[in-house]
Protein backbone atom coordinates (compact mmCIF):
# COMPACT_ATOMS: atom_id res chain seq x y z
CA UNK A 1 0.00 0.00 0.00
CA UNK A 2 1.27 3.67 -0.76
CA UNK A 3 0.79 6.42 1.16
CA UNK A 4 1.58 9.08 -1.34
CA UNK A 5 -2.47 10.05 -2.24
CA UNK A 6 -3.11 11.03 1.00
CA UNK A 7 -0.55 13.99 0.24
CA UNK A 8 -3.53 15.05 -1.70
CA UNK A 9 -5.92 15.41 1.70
CA UNK A 10 -2.78 17.72 2.83
CA UNK A 11 -3.33 20.25 -0.77
CA UNK A 12 -6.92 20.53 -0.12
CA UNK A 13 -6.24 21.41 4.19
CA UNK A 14 -3.09 24.07 2.78
CA UNK A 15 -5.61 25.67 -0.28
CA UNK A 16 -8.53 25.86 1.99
CA UNK A 17 -5.89 27.58 4.93
CA UNK A 18 -4.71 29.62 2.27
CA UNK A 19 -7.84 30.73 0.90
CA UNK A 20 -7.37 29.97 -2.73
CA UNK A 21 -10.05 29.61 -4.80
CA UNK A 22 -11.85 26.18 -3.79
CA UNK A 23 -12.77 25.02 -7.07
CA UNK A 24 -9.06 25.02 -7.98
CA UNK A 25 -7.82 23.77 -4.99
CA UNK A 26 -10.23 20.79 -5.32
CA UNK A 27 -9.58 19.96 -9.24
CA UNK A 28 -5.38 20.16 -8.29
CA UNK A 29 -5.50 18.04 -5.72
CA UNK A 30 -8.37 15.59 -7.41
CA UNK A 31 -5.32 15.49 -9.97
CA UNK A 32 -2.77 14.93 -8.05
CA UNK A 33 -4.33 12.32 -6.09
CA UNK A 34 -5.32 10.45 -8.84
CA UNK A 35 -1.74 10.52 -10.13
CA UNK A 36 -0.32 9.73 -7.39
CA UNK A 37 -2.51 6.70 -7.12
CA UNK A 38 -0.95 5.67 -10.38
CA UNK A 39 -3.48 6.48 -12.72
CA UNK A 40 -2.43 8.28 -15.83
CA UNK A 41 -3.28 11.65 -16.22
CA UNK A 42 -6.26 11.08 -19.38
CA UNK A 43 -7.88 8.76 -16.66
CA UNK A 44 -7.54 10.89 -13.82
CA UNK A 45 -9.10 13.58 -16.24
CA UNK A 46 -12.20 10.84 -17.37
CA UNK A 47 -12.97 10.04 -13.55
CA UNK A 48 -13.04 13.49 -12.54
CA UNK A 49 -15.57 14.35 -16.00
CA UNK A 50 -17.22 11.27 -15.11
CA UNK A 51 -18.49 12.19 -11.54
CA UNK A 52 -19.10 15.34 -12.36
CA UNK A 53 -21.64 14.02 -14.76
CA UNK A 54 -23.06 11.97 -12.33
CA UNK A 55 -23.48 14.27 -9.94
CA UNK A 56 -25.47 17.03 -11.34
CA UNK A 57 -29.10 16.54 -9.89
CA UNK A 58 -26.36 18.26 -6.68
CA UNK A 59 -26.54 21.61 -8.79
CA UNK A 60 -30.45 21.76 -9.85
CA UNK A 61 -31.63 22.87 -6.67
CA UNK A 62 -30.30 25.99 -7.66
CA UNK A 63 -33.71 26.33 -10.27
CA UNK A 64 -34.81 27.72 -7.03
CA UNK A 65 -33.37 31.15 -7.43
CA UNK A 66 -35.25 33.05 -9.73
CA UNK A 67 -38.37 32.59 -7.68
CA UNK A 68 -36.49 33.86 -4.59
CA UNK A 69 -34.85 36.87 -6.66
CA UNK A 70 -38.29 37.73 -7.84
CA UNK A 71 -40.38 37.47 -4.65
CA UNK A 72 -37.36 39.97 -3.28
CA UNK A 73 -37.92 42.47 -5.70
CA UNK A 74 -41.73 42.71 -4.78
CA UNK A 75 -40.56 43.04 -0.92
CA UNK A 76 -40.60 39.42 0.73
CA UNK A 77 -37.59 40.64 2.76
CA UNK A 78 -38.88 43.78 3.88
CA UNK A 79 -42.33 41.81 4.52
CA UNK A 80 -40.50 39.09 6.61
CA UNK A 81 -39.06 41.71 9.04
CA UNK A 82 -42.40 43.72 9.23
CA UNK A 83 -43.50 40.38 10.92
CA UNK A 84 -41.07 39.97 13.42
CA UNK A 85 -41.23 44.27 14.53
CA UNK A 86 -44.81 43.46 15.06
CA UNK A 87 -44.49 40.25 17.46
CA UNK A 88 -43.93 41.58 21.16
CA UNK A 89 -41.54 39.50 22.58
CA UNK A 90 -39.57 37.79 19.37
CA UNK A 91 -35.93 37.62 19.81
CA UNK A 92 -33.59 36.36 17.95
CA UNK A 93 -32.93 33.43 20.16
CA UNK A 94 -36.29 32.53 20.61
CA UNK A 95 -36.90 32.67 16.70
CA UNK A 96 -34.47 30.34 16.16
CA UNK A 97 -35.53 27.32 18.34
CA UNK A 98 -38.49 27.12 17.38
CA UNK A 99 -37.34 27.25 13.62
CA UNK A 100 -34.85 24.21 14.74
CA UNK A 101 -37.56 22.30 16.58
CA UNK A 102 -39.98 22.50 13.30
CA UNK A 103 -36.82 22.03 10.77
CA UNK A 104 -35.97 18.97 13.17
CA UNK A 105 -39.54 17.38 13.47
CA UNK A 106 -39.93 17.87 9.28
CA UNK A 107 -36.98 16.31 8.58
CA UNK A 108 -37.82 13.34 10.89
CA UNK A 109 -40.86 13.21 9.25
CA UNK A 110 -38.69 12.40 5.67
CA UNK A 111 -38.96 16.18 4.49
CA UNK A 112 -36.16 17.67 4.52
CA UNK A 113 -36.81 19.79 1.00
CA UNK A 114 -39.38 21.83 2.47
CA UNK A 115 -36.53 23.99 4.15
CA UNK A 116 -33.26 24.73 2.95
CA UNK A 117 -30.79 27.63 3.04
CA UNK A 118 -32.03 28.48 -0.76
CA UNK A 119 -35.54 27.72 0.78
CA UNK A 120 -36.40 29.13 3.49
CA UNK A 121 -32.89 30.98 5.38
CA UNK A 122 -32.31 33.50 2.39
CA UNK A 123 -35.82 34.76 2.27
CA UNK A 124 -37.50 34.41 5.04
CA UNK A 125 -35.26 33.62 8.45
CA UNK A 126 -32.57 35.49 8.31
CA UNK A 127 -34.61 38.83 7.88
CA UNK A 128 -36.96 37.94 10.46
CA UNK A 129 -33.89 36.44 12.97
CA UNK A 130 -31.82 39.72 11.88
CA UNK A 131 -35.01 42.05 12.43
CA UNK A 132 -35.94 41.20 16.23
CA UNK A 133 -31.79 41.16 16.68
CA UNK A 134 -32.66 44.92 16.21
CA UNK A 135 -35.36 45.19 18.43
CA UNK A 136 -33.13 43.56 20.73
CA UNK A 137 -29.85 45.72 19.94
CA UNK A 138 -31.02 49.32 18.46
CA UNK A 139 -27.32 49.94 17.06
CA UNK A 140 -26.66 46.21 15.83
CA UNK A 141 -22.79 46.15 14.86
CA UNK A 142 -21.23 44.40 12.04
CA UNK A 143 -19.71 41.76 13.67
CA UNK A 144 -23.38 40.79 15.28
CA UNK A 145 -25.27 40.75 12.60
CA UNK A 146 -22.41 38.59 10.90
CA UNK A 147 -22.87 36.62 13.26
CA UNK A 148 -26.97 36.42 13.70
CA UNK A 149 -27.21 35.57 10.17
CA UNK A 150 -24.49 32.73 10.43
CA UNK A 151 -26.51 31.36 13.24
CA UNK A 152 -29.41 31.44 11.09
CA UNK A 153 -27.57 28.86 8.61
CA UNK A 154 -26.00 27.11 11.64
CA UNK A 155 -29.24 26.60 12.91
CA UNK A 156 -31.06 24.71 9.60
CA UNK A 157 -27.77 22.74 9.36
CA UNK A 158 -28.10 21.79 12.67
CA UNK A 159 -32.26 20.82 12.30
CA UNK A 160 -31.77 19.20 9.25
CA UNK A 161 -28.44 16.67 10.28
CA UNK A 162 -29.83 16.01 13.77
CA UNK A 163 -33.47 15.44 12.61
CA UNK A 164 -33.46 13.06 9.05
CA UNK A 165 -31.71 10.27 10.30
CA UNK A 166 -35.07 9.58 12.41
CA UNK A 167 -37.10 8.90 9.37
CA UNK A 168 -36.11 5.30 8.37
CA UNK A 169 -35.90 5.95 4.16
CA UNK A 170 -33.12 8.18 3.79
CA UNK A 171 -29.58 7.62 2.45
CA UNK A 172 -27.46 7.55 5.82
CA UNK A 173 -29.75 4.86 7.13
CA UNK A 174 -30.09 2.68 4.03
CA UNK A 175 -26.10 3.27 3.73
CA UNK A 176 -25.45 1.83 7.45
CA UNK A 177 -27.74 -1.06 7.44
CA UNK A 178 -26.14 -1.34 3.66
CA UNK A 179 -22.55 -1.20 5.38
CA UNK A 180 -23.50 -3.71 7.92
CA UNK A 181 -25.04 -6.19 6.19
CA UNK A 182 -21.59 -6.47 3.89
CA UNK A 183 -20.12 -7.71 7.08
CA UNK A 184 -23.02 -10.14 8.18
CA UNK A 185 -24.82 -7.78 10.04
CA UNK A 186 -28.16 -7.76 9.95
CA UNK A 187 -30.00 -4.18 10.94
CA UNK A 188 -33.78 -3.15 10.75
CA UNK A 189 -33.71 0.70 9.40
CA UNK A 190 -36.77 0.97 12.28
CA UNK A 191 -33.75 -0.08 14.41
CA UNK A 192 -31.18 2.58 13.86
CA UNK A 193 -33.73 5.24 13.12
CA UNK A 194 -34.43 4.72 16.93
CA UNK A 195 -31.03 4.96 18.15
CA UNK A 196 -31.08 8.55 16.36
CA UNK A 197 -33.64 10.09 18.88
CA UNK A 198 -31.22 10.28 21.77
CA UNK A 199 -28.53 12.50 19.55
CA UNK A 200 -31.52 14.65 17.85
CA UNK A 201 -32.89 15.34 21.55
CA UNK A 202 -28.92 16.32 22.65
CA UNK A 203 -28.52 18.36 19.35
CA UNK A 204 -31.64 20.38 20.53
CA UNK A 205 -30.55 21.30 24.19
CA UNK A 206 -27.13 22.08 23.42
CA UNK A 207 -27.72 24.45 20.41
CA UNK A 208 -30.85 26.03 22.18
CA UNK A 209 -28.91 26.73 25.12
CA UNK A 210 -26.57 28.21 22.50
CA UNK A 211 -29.22 30.63 20.78
CA UNK A 212 -30.63 31.91 24.53
CA UNK A 213 -26.99 32.59 25.58
CA UNK A 214 -27.19 34.44 21.96
CA UNK A 215 -30.10 36.48 23.34
CA UNK A 216 -28.82 37.10 26.36
CA UNK A 217 -25.87 38.97 24.68
CA UNK A 218 -28.12 40.84 22.53
CA UNK A 219 -29.64 42.04 25.62
CA UNK A 220 -33.31 42.12 26.45
CA UNK A 221 -36.42 42.88 23.84
CA UNK A 222 -38.42 45.71 23.51
CA UNK B 1 -41.16 8.33 -17.00
CA UNK B 2 -40.31 11.14 -15.26
CA UNK B 3 -36.24 11.62 -14.04
CA UNK B 4 -33.39 13.21 -14.03
CA UNK B 5 -33.21 13.72 -17.19
CA UNK B 6 -36.17 16.18 -17.24
CA UNK B 7 -34.47 17.95 -14.63
CA UNK B 8 -31.59 18.30 -16.51
CA UNK B 9 -33.10 19.68 -19.38
CA UNK B 10 -35.28 22.11 -16.83
CA UNK B 11 -32.31 23.18 -14.93
CA UNK B 12 -30.26 23.87 -18.47
CA UNK B 13 -32.94 26.34 -19.54
CA UNK B 14 -32.84 28.00 -16.23
CA UNK B 15 -28.88 28.24 -16.38
CA UNK B 16 -29.34 29.85 -20.34
CA UNK B 17 -31.49 32.65 -17.96
CA UNK B 18 -28.57 32.92 -15.23
CA UNK B 19 -26.70 32.79 -18.26
CA UNK B 20 -28.06 35.83 -20.02
CA UNK B 21 -29.09 37.81 -17.00
CA UNK B 22 -25.44 37.84 -16.42
CA UNK B 23 -24.61 39.36 -20.07
CA UNK B 24 -27.19 41.70 -19.38
CA UNK B 25 -25.92 43.34 -16.18
CA UNK B 26 -23.39 46.24 -17.42
CA UNK B 27 -22.73 46.84 -13.22
CA UNK B 28 -20.75 43.65 -13.37
CA UNK B 29 -17.32 44.31 -15.04
CA UNK B 30 -16.76 40.46 -15.75
CA UNK B 31 -19.91 40.20 -17.04
CA UNK B 32 -18.63 37.90 -20.16
CA UNK B 33 -16.76 35.57 -17.55
CA UNK B 34 -20.11 34.79 -15.94
CA UNK B 35 -22.14 34.44 -18.89
CA UNK B 36 -19.30 32.14 -19.93
CA UNK B 37 -19.24 29.97 -16.34
CA UNK B 38 -23.05 29.53 -16.45
CA UNK B 39 -22.85 28.65 -20.25
CA UNK B 40 -20.78 25.82 -19.75
CA UNK B 41 -23.05 24.30 -16.98
CA UNK B 42 -26.01 24.64 -19.92
CA UNK B 43 -23.60 22.39 -21.77
CA UNK B 44 -23.26 20.07 -18.84
CA UNK B 45 -26.91 19.71 -17.89
CA UNK B 46 -28.02 19.75 -21.70
CA UNK B 47 -25.12 17.51 -23.41
CA UNK B 48 -23.63 16.15 -20.31
CA UNK B 49 -24.26 12.59 -21.27
CA UNK B 50 -23.26 13.07 -24.99
CA UNK B 51 -19.64 14.54 -24.35
CA UNK B 52 -18.28 11.16 -23.23
CA UNK B 53 -16.14 11.46 -19.82
CA UNK B 54 -12.50 13.41 -21.13
CA UNK B 55 -15.41 15.81 -22.85
CA UNK B 56 -16.62 15.89 -19.20
CA UNK B 57 -13.39 16.06 -17.65
CA UNK B 58 -12.12 19.52 -20.18
CA UNK B 59 -15.71 21.00 -19.18
CA UNK B 60 -15.02 20.56 -15.71
CA UNK B 61 -11.07 21.89 -16.22
CA UNK B 62 -12.69 24.96 -18.08
CA UNK B 63 -15.60 25.94 -15.18
CA UNK B 64 -12.57 25.86 -12.78
CA UNK B 65 -9.89 27.96 -15.02
CA UNK B 66 -12.56 30.24 -15.36
CA UNK B 67 -13.19 30.66 -11.65
CA UNK B 68 -9.61 30.13 -10.77
CA UNK B 69 -8.78 32.76 -12.26
CA UNK B 70 -11.33 35.21 -11.21
CA UNK B 71 -12.64 35.86 -14.37
CA UNK B 72 -16.19 35.99 -12.99
CA UNK B 73 -16.99 39.06 -11.05
CA UNK B 74 -20.23 40.33 -8.98
CA UNK B 75 -22.58 43.24 -10.25
CA UNK B 76 -24.19 45.81 -8.18
CA UNK B 77 -27.43 46.05 -9.65
CA UNK B 78 -30.38 45.68 -7.01
CA UNK B 79 -34.20 44.79 -8.35
CA UNK B 80 -35.73 47.95 -7.27
CA UNK B 81 -34.71 50.30 -4.70
CA UNK B 82 -35.28 50.10 -0.73
CA UNK B 83 -38.30 52.71 -1.28
CA UNK B 84 -40.13 49.94 -3.80
CA UNK B 85 -39.50 47.55 -2.25
CA UNK B 86 -41.14 48.86 1.30
CA UNK B 87 -44.04 50.01 -0.57
CA UNK B 88 -44.78 46.74 -2.51
CA UNK B 89 -44.37 44.79 0.63
CA UNK B 90 -46.95 46.79 2.64
CA UNK B 91 -49.29 47.04 -0.50
CA UNK B 92 -49.10 43.13 -0.97
CA UNK B 93 -49.11 42.04 3.05
CA UNK B 94 -48.29 38.82 4.26
CA UNK B 95 -49.60 37.56 0.51
CA UNK B 96 -45.96 37.72 -0.36
CA UNK B 97 -45.17 34.72 1.47
CA UNK B 98 -47.89 32.31 -0.19
CA UNK B 99 -45.80 31.70 -3.51
CA UNK B 100 -42.87 31.46 -0.96
CA UNK B 101 -44.70 28.46 -0.20
CA UNK B 102 -45.52 26.63 -3.03
CA UNK B 103 -42.32 24.99 -2.96
CA UNK B 104 -42.26 23.61 0.05
CA UNK B 105 -46.20 22.68 -0.11
CA UNK B 106 -45.69 20.67 -3.13
CA UNK B 107 -43.30 18.99 -1.67
CA UNK B 108 -45.02 18.07 1.05
CA UNK B 109 -48.30 17.25 -0.46
CA UNK B 110 -46.57 15.19 -3.46
CA UNK B 111 -44.59 12.83 -0.67
CA UNK B 112 -47.52 12.25 0.76
CA UNK B 113 -49.69 11.12 -2.66
CA UNK B 114 -46.47 9.59 -3.91
CA UNK B 115 -46.12 7.37 -0.67
CA UNK B 116 -49.68 6.52 0.12
CA UNK B 117 -51.92 6.31 -3.26
CA UNK B 118 -51.84 4.10 -5.91
CA UNK B 119 -49.71 6.48 -8.03
CA UNK B 120 -46.39 4.96 -6.51
CA UNK B 121 -47.40 1.53 -8.38
CA UNK B 122 -47.56 3.43 -11.62
CA UNK B 123 -44.33 4.25 -12.62
CA UNK B 124 -44.81 7.91 -13.82
CA UNK B 125 -41.51 9.28 -11.90
CA UNK B 126 -38.41 7.26 -11.08
CA UNK B 127 -38.68 6.86 -7.77
CA UNK B 128 -34.50 7.72 -6.95
CA UNK B 129 -35.72 11.51 -8.87
CA UNK B 130 -39.01 11.95 -6.87
CA UNK B 131 -38.04 14.36 -4.74
CA UNK B 132 -35.91 17.06 -6.93
CA UNK B 133 -39.03 16.35 -9.43
CA UNK B 134 -41.74 17.39 -6.91
CA UNK B 135 -39.02 20.22 -5.88
CA UNK B 136 -38.88 21.19 -10.03
CA UNK B 137 -43.09 21.34 -9.92
CA UNK B 138 -42.96 23.81 -6.72
CA UNK B 139 -40.42 25.82 -8.73
CA UNK B 140 -42.69 26.02 -11.77
CA UNK B 141 -46.07 26.37 -10.23
CA UNK B 142 -44.89 29.18 -8.13
CA UNK B 143 -43.21 31.26 -10.94
CA UNK B 144 -46.46 30.80 -12.71
CA UNK B 145 -48.18 31.90 -9.93
CA UNK B 146 -45.69 34.90 -9.53
CA UNK B 147 -46.04 36.04 -13.38
CA UNK B 148 -50.22 36.10 -13.45
CA UNK B 149 -50.45 37.65 -10.35
CA UNK B 150 -47.22 40.21 -9.55
CA UNK B 151 -46.90 41.00 -13.65
CA UNK B 152 -43.54 41.53 -13.12
CA UNK B 153 -41.53 42.75 -16.73
CA UNK B 154 -40.70 39.57 -18.60
CA UNK B 155 -37.09 39.97 -18.54
CA UNK B 156 -37.01 39.97 -14.39
CA UNK B 157 -36.83 36.57 -13.60
CA UNK B 158 -33.94 36.14 -15.86
CA UNK B 159 -32.17 39.13 -13.43
CA UNK B 160 -33.20 38.27 -10.48
CA UNK B 161 -32.13 35.17 -10.98
CA UNK B 162 -29.08 35.76 -12.08
CA UNK B 163 -28.32 38.45 -9.38
CA UNK B 164 -28.61 35.63 -6.37
CA UNK B 165 -26.65 33.26 -8.76
CA UNK B 166 -24.10 35.46 -9.21
CA UNK B 167 -23.63 36.26 -5.72
CA UNK B 168 -22.89 32.80 -4.64
CA UNK B 169 -21.06 32.27 -7.90
CA UNK B 170 -18.73 29.78 -8.33
CA UNK B 171 -19.48 28.29 -4.67
CA UNK B 172 -22.70 27.34 -6.58
CA UNK B 173 -20.61 24.55 -8.09
CA UNK B 174 -18.29 23.50 -5.49
CA UNK B 175 -20.57 20.72 -4.02
CA UNK B 176 -20.76 19.05 -7.20
CA UNK B 177 -16.77 19.39 -7.52
CA UNK B 178 -16.34 17.60 -4.23
CA UNK B 179 -18.48 14.99 -5.70
CA UNK B 180 -16.09 14.39 -8.48
CA UNK B 181 -13.19 14.80 -5.77
CA UNK B 182 -14.64 11.51 -3.51
CA UNK B 183 -14.86 9.52 -6.63
CA UNK B 184 -11.27 10.25 -7.19
CA UNK B 185 -10.13 9.69 -3.72
CA UNK B 186 -11.97 6.12 -3.78
CA UNK B 187 -10.26 5.21 -7.01
CA UNK B 188 -6.99 6.43 -5.41
CA UNK B 189 -7.39 4.60 -2.34
CA UNK B 190 -7.20 6.89 0.06
CA UNK B 191 -10.38 5.57 2.10
CA UNK B 192 -8.61 2.28 2.65
CA UNK B 193 -5.41 3.71 3.58
CA UNK B 194 -6.69 5.56 6.07
CA UNK B 195 -8.83 2.59 7.59
CA UNK B 196 -5.64 0.67 7.38
CA UNK B 197 -3.44 3.35 9.39
CA UNK B 198 -6.39 3.53 11.95
CA UNK B 199 -6.71 -0.12 12.40
CA UNK B 200 -2.35 0.22 13.06
CA UNK B 201 -2.53 2.60 16.22
CA UNK B 202 -5.73 1.38 17.70
CA UNK B 203 -5.16 0.14 21.57
CA UNK B 204 -6.73 -3.66 22.05
CA UNK B 205 -8.76 -4.08 25.36
CA UNK B 206 -9.77 -0.77 26.32
CA UNK B 207 -13.20 -0.53 24.95
CA UNK B 208 -13.73 3.27 26.35
CA UNK B 209 -10.60 4.71 23.69
CA UNK B 210 -11.75 2.17 21.15
CA UNK B 211 -14.80 4.15 21.13
CA UNK B 212 -13.20 7.39 20.84
CA UNK B 213 -11.41 6.63 18.33
CA UNK B 214 -13.97 5.75 16.47
CA UNK B 215 -15.66 8.66 16.86
CA UNK B 216 -13.19 11.00 16.42
CA UNK B 217 -12.00 8.73 13.20
CA UNK B 218 -15.36 9.37 11.87
CA UNK B 219 -15.32 13.17 12.21
CA UNK B 220 -12.21 13.36 11.16
CA UNK B 221 -12.56 11.50 8.10
CA UNK B 222 -15.95 13.53 7.70
CA UNK B 223 -13.95 16.56 7.60
CA UNK B 224 -11.77 15.34 5.68
CA UNK B 225 -14.30 13.85 2.32
CA UNK B 226 -16.59 16.70 3.63
CA UNK B 227 -19.45 13.79 4.14
CA UNK B 228 -20.06 11.18 6.53
CA UNK B 229 -21.34 9.25 3.69
CA UNK B 230 -18.04 8.48 2.70
CA UNK B 231 -16.44 7.79 6.55
CA UNK B 232 -18.68 5.55 7.35
CA UNK B 233 -18.28 1.93 5.52
CA UNK B 234 -14.27 2.72 6.32
CA UNK B 235 -14.55 2.96 10.19
CA UNK B 236 -17.11 0.61 9.83
CA UNK B 237 -14.68 -1.61 8.52
CA UNK B 238 -11.68 -0.42 10.27
CA UNK B 239 -12.80 -0.35 14.24
CA UNK B 240 -16.86 -0.49 14.32
CA UNK B 241 -17.35 -4.03 13.19
CA UNK B 242 -14.24 -5.71 14.29
CA UNK B 243 -12.99 -4.22 17.15
CA UNK B 244 -16.68 -2.80 19.04
CA UNK B 245 -19.46 -5.23 17.69
CA UNK B 246 -17.29 -8.84 17.31
CA UNK B 247 -14.70 -8.24 20.02
CA UNK B 248 -16.41 -6.34 22.81
CA UNK B 249 -19.64 -7.56 22.18
CA UNK B 250 -21.71 -3.31 21.14
CA UNK B 251 -24.91 -3.07 20.44
CA UNK B 252 -24.03 -3.01 15.91
CA UNK B 253 -27.46 -0.55 16.03
CA UNK B 254 -25.96 1.64 18.37
CA UNK B 255 -22.40 1.33 16.65
CA UNK B 256 -24.22 1.86 13.13
CA UNK B 257 -26.64 4.90 13.76
CA UNK B 258 -24.79 6.85 16.61
CA UNK B 259 -21.45 6.35 14.61
CA UNK B 260 -23.07 8.53 11.20
CA UNK B 261 -24.11 10.86 13.90
CA UNK B 262 -20.51 11.51 15.03
CA UNK B 263 -19.66 11.72 11.55
CA UNK B 264 -22.25 14.27 11.23
CA UNK B 265 -20.75 16.48 13.83
CA UNK B 266 -17.53 16.72 11.23
CA UNK B 267 -19.64 17.96 8.52
CA UNK B 268 -20.43 20.98 11.00
CA UNK B 269 -16.91 21.59 11.24
CA UNK B 270 -15.21 21.41 7.31
CA UNK B 271 -15.41 23.79 4.60
CA UNK B 272 -15.41 20.52 2.39
CA UNK B 273 -19.34 20.55 3.14
CA UNK B 274 -19.87 23.14 1.00
CA UNK B 275 -23.26 23.49 0.40
CA UNK B 276 -24.08 23.18 3.76
CA UNK B 277 -20.91 25.89 4.99
CA UNK B 278 -19.73 27.62 2.08
CA UNK B 279 -22.70 28.08 -0.09
CA UNK B 280 -25.29 29.65 2.61
CA UNK B 281 -22.18 31.88 3.37
CA UNK B 282 -22.46 33.14 -0.24
CA UNK B 283 -25.71 33.16 -0.22
CA UNK B 284 -26.39 35.48 2.87
CA UNK B 285 -23.46 37.73 1.66
CA UNK B 286 -21.64 36.91 4.93
CA UNK B 287 -18.36 38.43 4.68
CA UNK B 288 -16.36 35.25 6.18
CA UNK B 289 -16.79 32.76 3.95
CA UNK B 290 -16.21 30.14 6.50
CA UNK B 291 -18.67 32.31 9.05
CA UNK B 292 -21.14 29.79 9.03
CA UNK B 293 -18.45 26.48 10.03
CA UNK B 294 -16.90 29.44 12.98
CA UNK B 295 -20.69 29.32 14.61
CA UNK B 296 -21.17 26.01 14.32
CA UNK B 297 -17.76 24.31 15.79
CA UNK B 298 -19.08 25.06 19.11
CA UNK B 299 -22.48 22.72 18.93
CA UNK B 300 -20.40 20.33 17.21
CA UNK B 301 -18.04 19.48 20.03
CA UNK B 302 -20.49 19.06 22.80
CA UNK B 303 -22.27 17.29 20.55
CA UNK B 304 -20.07 14.64 19.87
CA UNK B 305 -18.75 14.40 23.43
CA UNK B 306 -22.61 13.33 24.19
CA UNK B 307 -22.18 11.02 21.10
CA UNK B 308 -19.19 9.48 22.97
CA UNK B 309 -20.77 8.79 26.10
CA UNK B 310 -24.36 7.23 23.90
CA UNK B 311 -22.11 5.14 21.98
CA UNK B 312 -19.79 4.12 25.11
CA UNK B 313 -22.64 3.68 27.37
CA UNK B 314 -25.39 2.41 25.57
CA UNK B 315 -23.92 0.59 22.90
CA UNK B 316 -21.25 -1.07 24.55
CA UNK B 317 -22.41 -1.18 28.74
CA UNK B 318 -26.07 -1.27 28.41
CA UNK B 319 -25.58 -3.83 25.81
CA UNK B 320 -24.17 -6.46 28.38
Amino acid sequence: MTYLPLLGILLVVIGFALRFNPLLVVAVSAIVTGLLGGMPFLKVLATLGHGFNENRYVTVIWIILPVVGLLERYGLQERARAVIADIRGATAGRLLIVYLAVRQILSALGLTTVAGHAQTVRPLVAPMVTAAAEKQQSELDEPTRERVKAMSAATDNVGLFFGEDIFIAIGSILLIQGSMAGFGIELTPIHLSLWAIPTAICAFLIHSARLLWLDRKLGRGR
Amino acid sequence: MIDYQWLYALAGAVFVGFAIGSARDETNPRRWGNAAFWSLLVVSFWFGDFLGDIGNGLLVLALVGIAGFHLIGRGSKESGTPKQREQSSQRHGNKLFLPALIIPFTAFVGTLVFNYTPLNALGIIDPKAVTLVLFGCGVLIALVVIYLWLRPPVLAGVDDGSRLTNSIGWAMVLPQMLASLGVIFAAAGVGTTIGAMVSAIIPHGNVFLAVVLYALGMVVFTMIMGNAFAAFPVMAAAIGVPILIHGAGADPAVIGAVGMLAGFCGTLMTPMAANFNIVPAALLELKDQYGVVRVQVATAIPLLICNILILYFAGYLWAH
